[in-house]
């Protein structure tokens, strides 16, 4: 099944696609003898937000994790800003990876680091930024996320809204044209997860990023998405734009996994 | 069988000596072990079978031999190829390594500690895995395992009297050449073995201190 999300809500007339940023094609992932993704294709063009729901163990984290280099597929080709990241040598990888960040359910900040040096640390030995333009970057970064007084202090101390506002600026400081979020709120505590997603809400509407997002917060996703993906099973049962997927969906399974989550 | 108290003041020139030498053995054997130790627990992590499984089978045999086989045979075997050190640099460095084979657990557990979520992190700020493990899992796995270095450096302790067997003139040492002389056993052998539980006390006391400072 191939799901171009730039296809469906496309402006008439315009020149001819450019290459999407992300495509997979025909990617295979096993786990053992266990087929989680069976030969999926999918493309998401510069600029978009796309959601993709889905039952627990349908494959969205996989799919998130192989964009990130965290897992490789068995087949298939990953291609992203026009340079291959899987199959390709580790040199190759190395350099299409940095146009991908990721924000993680459990944040995975360095507790050994301050909140700066979180922020500067690659910036200064991926980029190689001086300490100084990091440090200016990281600055305005963590006033977007409402933490400019938090620089000196250790991960640790932070509540885990707070941490996830500065694992979201710590990706936002490598400057990725795709940002990767994995249910970035389900480890908070229920009263932290409105401050998260209006950050997010707000890094979407004020940026050209690019969001490939799995959540279980149907009205994020309503409202940051231009393009819902539902997964099931390893496939893309339907794809549309989010007033189709949660107002009238097509399938029969969608339909019956949108009132289970409700 | 009576104390004499004069016979303790006749050993204290000997025992400073032999004091001077089981805390020299006992801080440079803890310096080798901690530095070999974190060498091999990185070796192992080195991604071929080439390095692991050498790796493995020697620390493992060096682990699982006594260090008193492994005094005599660097004593006496190494000269006959030509490799001959004095007594206490010959002590220091088996007992360094011998202790680095523990220490090298002590690290890997470490680092295995680290969640994987650290590494996971590193990756996706495309961080070079060299710069990885010395900013991201080093000093997070470094930090947890200073207490189980620091009862390393206890039993180590209590190993140096070993080093007798090859001629070095550590406490014991002392205390022994001392009762040839005199024929008097209680008073030397008593004081060093009150000596042992005082070193011991002030070791666990410091390593306690840094580990205040190094796990916050
Ligand atoms: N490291 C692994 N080893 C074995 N099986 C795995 C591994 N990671 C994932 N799986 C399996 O792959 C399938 C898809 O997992 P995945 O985490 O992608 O699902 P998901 O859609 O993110 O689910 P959830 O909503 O629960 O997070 C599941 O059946 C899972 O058990
Ligand atoms: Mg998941």
């Amino acid at each position: 099944m191939s799901v171009e999300t730039q296809t469906s809500n496309r402006p008439t007339g315009t020149a001819p696609a450019a290459e999407p940023l992300v495509r997979l094609e025909q990617v295979t992932k096993r786990f053992g003898e266990h087929t989680v993704l069976d030969r999926l294709d999918f493309a998401v063009e510069a600029g978009r937000h796309v959601t993709l729901i889905g039952p627990s163990g349908s494959g969205k984290t996989t799919i998130l994790r192989m964009l990130m280099t965290l897992t490789r597929p068995d087949e298939g080709t990953i291609t992203v800003a026009g340079q291959r990241l899987f199959p390709a040598p580790e040199k190759q990888v190395r350099e299409a990876r940095k146009n991908i960040g990721m924000v993680f359910q459990q944040f995975n900040l360095f507790p050994n680091m301050t909140v700066l040096r979180n922020l500067t640390e690659a910036p200064v030995t991926v980029l190689g930024l001086s300490r100084d333009e990091a440090e200016e970057r990281a600055r305005e970064l963590l006033e977007l996320v409402g933490l400019s007084d938090k620089c000196d202090v250790r991960p640790p101390r932070l509540s885990g809204g707070q941490q996830q506002r500065v694992a979201i600026a710590r990706a936002l400081a490598m400057r990725p044209k795709v940002l990767l979020l994995d249910e970035v709120t389900s480890a908070l505590d229920p009263e932290l997860v409105a401050g998260v997603l209006d950050l997010l809400r707000d890094i979407a509407r004020s940026t050209d990023i690019t969001m490939l997002c799995v959540t279980h917060e149907m009205n994020f996703a309503r409202d940051i998405s231009d393009q819902v993906l539902m997964f099931d099973a390893g496939r893309i049962v339907e794809a549309g734009p989010p007033e189709q997927i949660f107002g009238d969906p097509e399938q029969a399974r969608t339909r019956e996994f949108l009132s289970a989550v409700r | 069988m009576n104390w004499d108290w004069s016979a303790v003041g006749d050993f204290l020139p000997y025992f400073w000596k032999g004091l001077l030498v089981t805390l020299q053995v006992l801080a440079l054997g803890s310096l080798i072990s901690f530095s070999l130790g974190l060498v091999w627990a990185l070796l192992c992590r080195v991604p071929t079978r080439w390095v692991q499984w050498p790796v493995g089978v020697v620390t493992e045999f060096v682990r699982n031999t006594p260090l008193l086989v492994q005094l005599f045979f660097l004593f006496y075997v190494l000269p006959e190829w030509g490799l001959a050190f004095s007594a206490p640099a010959t002590g220091v460095v088996a007992i360094g390594l011998h202790y680095s084979t523990y220490t090298m657990q002590v690290y890997r557990a470490g680092i295995e500690a680290v969640p994987a979520g650290q590494w996971e992190a590193a990756t996706a700020l495309n961080l070079p895995r060299g710069r990885t493990w010395r900013a991201v899992i080093l000093p997070q796995a470094l930090r947890r395992v200073v207490p189980a270095l620091g009862n390393y450096v206890l039993s180590m302790l209590k190993d140096t009297p070993l080093l007798m067997a090859i001629t070095v003139l550590e406490m014991l040492g002392q205390a022994r050449l001392f009762s040839q002389e005199r024929f008097q056993f209680t008073e030397p052998l008593t004081v060093i073995g009150v000596a042992f539980v005082v070193v011991s006390y002030l070791a666990s006391l410091l390593l306690r201190t840094l580990e205040r400072r190094l796990v916050r």
